[in-house]
Parts: structure tokens; C-alpha cells; sequence
């Protein structure tokens, strides 16, 4: 396996895209170079659109421009373009349904060192709790590749979470990324790994231990399309397996396993352990360090899985 | 511009206040103050300066108008019934259960709404969007915004406004409806918005300040845009919030309500036009 900057991977698509869609507009909020953006900007400068730091402007300059037609991405870092500009996605962009691509980058912890002002452990709440709103939290570039493709058949907003990080690439040629469906990334029906973004990788690794390490097999569904959600792969989890494990790099309230849970409920209700940010904000050190920190590692999701198991047996 | 037309667009208004009166009754909510302020601009606009058909109201090559202080919608309601958008019978439903017209105006539900506007300040920056998407495409047609002035307070009216000025959006026309009354009170009370002049040529448009009221005065600056070559234009219009019916005028108290009870005669007689048989 190769790790990949995930930043630069959808720089690359977002200008591949931009020769197939001529109504395409790029916006950034002076970071053109973080969200890599600017790859867009040296082949169609013309259709590039710099807002300054001002985010608010730009989510509604947005909205405007598709008014008239055109397509806009908007980037900016996942804290600012989810928090700061909050408002301007939910009423000028989420309401009317205008078709506008939402980007938002160093999500989660990945911007590390930077530390809490920069780190986005609620976007993915906030998203998905808006009406209309499409998210979408790849996992590797090639999922990232499928995921922006599919945005774009999308006639209406969708928001897109991508990490500073890079990506450990998990894809195999057989996997593919529909939106609304989950992606099985290794059969099996003692217990469920429910992933998204980069933490796909995690679960995997996780499962293969489960299974050459403890005889478990570890059913692992990639969740990069949080809204819509594949209920139907979270009934048969509930259905088929002892238990549910979720793992994000988000707060646990209101992300992957606040929708897993409400599903879960809503289909007679299930054991679901939820790995992620627990309700805190973190402090500075690299990504992998920070998630250690939260225990959102191989060995949590391992933990979790075996005691799932260990009870439903007791 | 001769006195006949002059007068034929303060015959409108006048038609336009009695109507927004008789909407007021019905409904008994709404937003009048503001409405009442920006009556003669939005005339102005809908029957002199804008560039549209109500026969075609999605034509592509239509000006564009966005009200960003979207709470004055009930003038807008009605300034697009006189001007043949919308039907009596629709109009009188404002704000009624399942209604079209809400109390902020609701893209797509009845022709002539561009945008669904209401939070302040977010109709400015997507008027400066659309603006922006008509230059790259080399089209002629214009984007008009109307603004409050209390809208002004929110600070991402002022990023478009230094937005709009970068991008030299020519096509781009806001008109502040300068009425100084907020929801809490006057508004160089609440937070201070003086020197507008000053404050919109610092941030690089053409400013021209207007007697609101003065439908001349309107007419001339409307024929006067772009005001200037290479930079957005702004009409700072001078109005009297509760413009013709004497117990709202200059009150912060008319912001928002109804008309009932014994305002309704007066009203009615307030915005009688001399020589009409009434509405």
C-alpha cells in the first residue's frame, strides 16, 4: 500500500473536471495552496475566483453564481467553511437547493499542530443536519476520485470532507463508491466496522487482525456517503452482526455514529460503539498523535469489536 | 424626463402605498415600515429603470433584482402585482397558512423572486455572485439589490462590497433604503452607519445620494447608471421609514405589525391620492 495526499489527488480531478464542465467556477478564500485550489487556477485562471478571507461572501457570491448558471466549488478549511459561513450554506445555499460544491479541507484533527482553531470535529453534524445537503467524506484517492465524479451528477449542494493528511490508499479495482450506498470492504457477520474519510484504512486493518489474530470476521463497510446513508446496510448489520463499531475523525456527537445510532434505532436498535472525538476539543501534536490521543486507533477498534463479541457470548 | 411620466410613476406609488394598506389589513402581520420607505424606489425600479416583462418573467435576458432586506417583502408583493407579476387574489394571502408570500420572499414560488432572501446581508453578496457570473459571460444584463440600511451593520455586506469593487462589477447597482430606524430604534443610535458617502467610495463604488421620496430625483439617478466607469454603483436613497401613513412614520414601532382596529381607517385616508376613487 502508498499513502497519497488527498489535497492534491482532488486538485488534480477538480481540473480534470473543469475541461468536462465549462460552467465550473472555482472560489477560495486565500488558501488556494492548502486546498490545492490552485492547480484549478494555473489551467483556467479565468474561471477562478480568489474571495479573500472572507468566507461568508464567498458562500453567498456562490450562490449567486449559480443562480446564473454556473457551477461553483467553494474551499476553504472544514472549520471556517462549515462554522463561519454556516449560515450562508444553510439559507442561500441548502434552502434554494442551488447546485453548489462545498469543500472543505483540514477536517477532523488533520491540520494537527495547528490546534483547535483549525480543527474540525463538527462539520459533519452540521452538514448533514441541513435539509437538501449531500455529504461526502472520502476515504483514499480513488474513492475521492469516484466521490467528486458523483458530486458533480448531483444537481443540488454537496459538501465534500477532505484532511491535510495523506491518505493510505485501501481501494481495491473492485471497489466502487455510489453515493447513498456503503462500500464493503471485507465480508463477514460476527460484528460490524463502520468507517469514513481516512479512517477507512484503520478499520481494515483492524478486521484483517480480527481475523488472523482472534478467528473474528469483521464485516467493514466504508461510509463515505453520510447523507444520504445506507439504512439498508445498517439494518442488515443490526440484523446479521452482534454489535456495530463506528470510527471518525469527528466528535462522536451527531457524525458517523450519531447517524449509525439513529439508524440503528430506528431498525430495532443495536449494540453500536462509537471511536471518535469524545465530545472534547484537542490540543497540539501531528494527526496520528492527536488520534492516539482520542484513541481512534487500529487497537480501540479492535477492543471494541472484542467486546462486543465477549458479551454477546456472556 | 417629462412631468407626464414623472407623474405617471407617483400615481403607481400612490396605488402601491393604498394596496400594501389593504394587504396589511388582511393579513395582520407583516413588515410595514420598511415597505412604506422604499415604495417610490421600488417603483422607480419595476416600472422605469428595470429591464423586464412580466410576460416573460424568465427571460435570459432580463435585469435581475434581489431584495436583500428581505423583510420589506410586502412591498415587493405588491410592487410586482401593479406591475403585472402576481394576481389580487395571491397577493392577498401574504403570510396566510401555505401561503407563496411569506413574510420573506421565497425564490420559485411565485415569477419574479430571484432569491430567497430574509437573513441580512446574504442577498448583497449573492447579487454581487450573480453580477459576477453575468460579466464572465459577457451578457449586458443588470443585477439591482436593495439594501437596509441597518443591513449595512452586518460585516459581511462589507465584504461584498470590497468584493464587488475588486471584481469592478459595473453591472452591479445597490440601492441603501436610508430610513435610520432599526428594530431597536434609530439606527446612528443602535451602531452608528454615518458617513455612508464616505464609507461606500472608500470601498470603491460610484455613490450618488437621493431624496428617496423624490421620484425625479430616482428617475434621474436610475437614468444616470453606472455612475461610475469600472465600479459598482450605490444609491444611497434618503427615505422616511413609514413613508404616507402618519402614525408609522419616523416610529421604530412600525418596523413590524399589522394594520387593525381604528389605524385602519387612518391609513386609508393617509394614502388617499388626490383624484382616485381608491384602490
Amino acid at each position: 500500500m502508498s499513502k497519497q495526499s488527498i489535497r492534491h489527488v482532488y486538485g488534480a480531478c477538480l481540473t480534470e473536471l473543469g475541461r468536462k464542465y465549462p460552467q465550473l467556477m472555482v472560489l477560495d478564500a486565500d488558501l488556494k495552496e492548502s486546498t490545492q485550489s490552485i492547480q484549478f487556477e494555473r489551467v483556467f485562471p479565468d474561471r477562478y475566483i480568489e474571495c479573500g478571507i472572507a468566507e461568508q461572501n464567498m458562500l453567498c457570491v456562490a450562490a449567486g453564481l449559480a443562480l446564473v448558471g454556473k457551477i461553483p466549488v467553494v474551499h476553504s478549511f472544514a472549520a471556517f467553511i462549515a462554522m463561519r459561513a454556516c449560515e450562508q450554506v444553510r439559507t442561500s445555499i441548502a434552502y434554494p437547493g442551488l447546485n453548489v460544491k462545498i469543500v472543505g479541507t483540514h477536517a477532523g484533527v488533520t491540520a494537527g499542530s495547528a490546534g483547535t482553531t483549525h480543527h474540525a470535529l463538527e462539520d459533519i453534524a452540521i452538514m448533514r443536519a441541513m435539509a437538501g445537503m449531500t455529504v461526502f467524506v472520502p476515504g483514499d484517492a480513488r474513492e475521492l476520485e469516484q466521490v467528486i465524479a458523483a458530486a458533480f451528477v448531483i444537481n443540488g449542494p454537496v459538501y465534500i470532507r477532505l484532511g491535510a493528511i495523506d491518505y493510505e490508499d485501501v481501494y481495491r479495482d473492485s471497489d466502487q463508491f455510489i453515493s447513498g450506498r456503503a462500500t464493503l470492504l471485507r465480508p463477514g457477520n460476527d460484528v460490524t466496522i463502520m468507517t469514513t474519510g481516512h479512517l477507512m484504512h484503520a478499520g481494515v486493518v483492524a478486521a484483517d487482525i480480527l481475523k488472523d489474530q482472534h478467528g473474528i470476521s469483521a464485516r467493514v463497510l466504508q461510509m463515505a456517503s453520510i447523507k444520504p446513508l445506507d439504512h439498508a446496510a445498517i439494518v442488515a448489520a443490526v440484523r446479521e452482526t452482534a454489535g456495530i463499531v463506528t470510527v471518525e475523525d469527528h466528535n462522536i456527537l451527531g457524525g458517523l455514529g450519531g447517524a449509525v445510532c439513529e439508524a440503528a434505532c430506528a431498525a430495532g436498535g443495536a449494540r453500536v460503539e462509537r471511536i471518535g472525538v469524545k465530545d472534547g476539543f484537542c490540543g497540539v501534536g501531528s494527526c496520528a498523535f492527536l488520534l492516539q490521543q482520542q484513541k481512534v486507533t487500529v487497537d480501540s477498534i479492535v477492543l471494541a469489536v472484542l467486546d462486543i463479541c465477549c458479551q454477546k457470548r456472556g | 424626463m417629462d412631468q407626464q411620466r414623472i407623474g405617471e410613476l407617483v400615481r403607481v406609488s400612490a396605488r402601491v402605498r393604498q394596496l400594501i394598506v389593504e394587504v396589511l389589513i388582511c393579513a395582520g402581520c407583516g413588515h410595514p415600515g420598511g415597505a412604506f420607505s422604499s415604495v417610490d424606489l421600488m417603483v422607480g425600479l419595476y416600472f422605469h429603470a428595470l429591464r423586464i416583462d412580466p410576460k416573460r418573467p424568465s427571460a435570459p435576458d432580463r435585469d435581475l433584482f434581489v431584495l436583500s432586506k428581505g423583510h420589506s417583502s410586502v412591498g415587493l408583493y405588491t410592487v410586482l402585482h401593479a406591475r403585472g407579476f402576481l394576481d389580487e387574489k395571491t397577493l392577498m394571502t401574504f403570510r396566510q397558512d401555505g401561503s407563496a408570500l411569506g413574510g420573506h420572499p421565497i425564490k420559485d414560488k411565485v415569477p419574479g423572486i430571484e432569491v430567497s432572501t430574509g437573513s441580512l446581508g446574504h442577498g448583497f453578496s449573492v447579487a454581487a455572485g450573480m453580477a459576477l457570473g453575468i460579466k464572465k459571460d459577457g451578457q449586458a444584463k443588470r443585477v439591482f439589490v436593495m439594501v437596509g440600511d441597518g443591513e449595512c451593520q452586518e460585516g459581511s455586506v462589507w465584504e461584498a462590497a470590497m468584493f464587488a469593487a475588486h471584481y469592478k462589477l459595473d453591472n452591479l447597482v445597490a440601492i441603501v433604503d436610508r430610513n435610520r430606524i432599526q428594530i431597536d430604534g434609530f439606527t446612528e443610535d443602535i451602531l452608528a452607519l454615518e458617513p455612508m458617502v464616505d464609507k461606500w467610495e472608500a470601498f470603491g463604488w460610484a455613490v450618488r445620494r437621493i431624496n428617496g421620496h423624490s421620484m425625479t430625483e430616482i428617475v434621474a439617478a436610475m437614468d444616470a447608471l453606472p455612475l461610475g466607469k469600472g465600479r459598482p454603483s450605490v444609491i444611497i436613497a434618503d427615505t422616511v421609514k413609514g413613508k404616507g401613513v402618519s402614525f408609522m412614520e419616523n416610529n421604530p414601532a412600525w418596523h413590524g405589525g399589522g394594520i387593525s382596529g381604528a389605524n385602519i381607517e387612518i391609513a386609508r385616508a393617509d394614502t388617499y391620492w388626490p383624484g382616485d376613487k381608491g384602490v
